[in-house]
């Protein structure tokens, strides 16, 4: 498909990386970070750290939901399991271990677990067993919130009672302000991410960087996009600027997605949000308004996200925000790997744990 | 998770859903997300739900930046 073939062309890859060496003599180290799980991806697979500069160090953020879901939710989802409520999640879920087990532990022991594409086959499963409870395991960045919501709107719609979400969504402005915040992470310069953008647009960002005086771009996934991305942040940092720079207008507008916003704030309200590895973030969650506590699973079923025990080895936090690479974990294709994962970076995809093990060794 | 691919949109319903195709694959899509969505129109599938519409022209705009580019290291070597 031209719309994806055509952002992976080799010779223009070749013309932007030559551009990046030459700006990276003037730019000096920088330290620049992705907070998008497709853009983890991409960079391993694509090979881009290879092509880069010594002086330019990528580093993956935490831009995989899963990844940075606490321990305790995953708890509380096997608690729900084990009371014979039917679990409706991402698949990403499985595997991710919470204090003692996971879900996949709790399906081969039977419990009703069921892996979705969308959202909607939550809904579904409700209408069709109308003497069950159905969980959605909701998840995610500012992308995947609104169509999770939309469930919400449509059970109304259908009087489908039986169906609720278990929220841990998690919001990306809030985190990069944490971010820039922290001395150990010491970042540059930050590539943004294009989907979490379509929705909040690019006007979301211009406080943040005016105010932290970091440059940020916001960047597609395909590697041309990539190299782009990494191109202007460097121009900027040679230049001594920190600007918005939106290489993504293709998709991403300066207002973001008004119905999709409209949604979110209908049903949904900001509170502090526990990121695993790295901690509480204040305001980098949504949680469901007292109207709507009846699609609030942890309300109807009693059930608390609170106070999980992870594996202490995992080093999670300290991958996602660039203090260490993957393998520096001593654990890491030890006794973590994709198919034994000891930490959630390693159960995604889109982990920086699982991409390095899948590309970069 | 948060993966969004662009699809071509080849069927609209009553209901704000749709058909749309990638690859010769075909997907029913929830269109309720986005404005205005006509046939043809590429969109942003994620999850199941059109996120928002790729700007063509911009798109279009964009990968001939590309090609010249590659033209350019064509006559390098
Ligand atoms: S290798 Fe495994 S244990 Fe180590 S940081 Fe990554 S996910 Fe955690």
């Amino acid at each position: 498909m031209k719309y994806i073939d055509g952002f992976r062309n080799h010779r223009t890859a070749r013309v932007i990386t030559e551009e990046i060496h030459e700006l990276a003599e003037q730019a000096g180290d920088a330290r620049l970070m992705e907070v998008c799980g497709s853009h983890t991806m991409s960079i391993a697979r694509y090979g881009i750290r290879k092509i880069l500069p010594r002086s330019v160090r990528l580093i993956s953020g935490p831009g995989c939901p899963v990844c940075v879901t606490d321990a305790a939710y995953i708890d509380a989802a096997v608690e729900l399991a084990g009371k014979g409520i039917h679990v409706a999640t991402f698949g990403d879920m499985l595997k991710v271990p919470g204090s003692s087990g996971t879900l996949a532990g709790a399906r081969s022991e039977g419990a009703h677990i069921h892996v979705c594409y969308s959202p909607l086959d939550a809904l579904r499963i409700a209408a069709e067993n109308p003497s069950e409870q159905v969980v959605f395991l909701a998840i995610g960045f500012e992308t995947t919130i609104p169509p999770v919501i939309s469930i919400l709107k449509r059970a109304a719609a259908q009087n489908i009672q039986n169906v609720s979400i278990l929220t841990a969504f998690k919001l990306v402005p809030p985190a990069l302000e944490a971010l820039a915040d922290d001395r150990d992470v010491a970042v540059n310069g930050f590539l943004l991410p294009p989907h979490v953008s379509a929705i909040i647009g690019a006007g979301a960002y211009r406080g943040f960087v005016r105010d932290y005086r970091l440059p940020g771009v916001i960047a597609g996934f395909e590697p041309l996009d990539i190299l782009l991305g990494v191109r202007d942040l460097l121009q900027q940092l040679a230049e001594g600027k920190a600007e918005l720079v939106n290489q993504y207008e293709r998709v991403v507008r300066e207002q973001g997605n008004r119905i999709a916003l409209a949604l979110m704030d209908h049903y949904l309200k900001t509170a502090d949000a526990s990121w695993r590895g790295i901690g509480t973030i204040p305001g980098s969650g949504l949680v469901l308004r007292e109207e709507f506590l009846n699609y609030d699973a942890t309300v109807k079923f009693g059930v608390s996200v609170q106070g999980g025990k992870p594996d202490m080895r995992c080093r999670c936090g300290d991958v996602l925000r660039g203090i260490i690479f993957p393998d520096e974990c001593p654990l890491f294709n030890t006794e973590c790997t994709p198919v034994s994962p000891v930490g959630p970076c390693m159960v995604s995809s889109e982990g920086s744990c699982a991409a390095y093990f899948k590309y970069s060794r | 998770m948060c993966l969004a691919v662009p699809m071509k949109v080849i069927e609209l319903r009553e209901d704000r859903t749709g058909v749309c195709e990638l690859e010769n694959i075909r997907y029913d899509v929830d269109l309720s997300l986005i404005e205005s969505v006509q046939l043809d129109d590429f969109v942003i599938v994620h999850a199941g739900f059109a996120i928002e519409k790729l700007d063509i022209e911009e798109a279009n705009e964009r990968l001939q930046l590309f090609e010249d580019l590659a033209e350019t290291y064509r006559e390098d070597v």
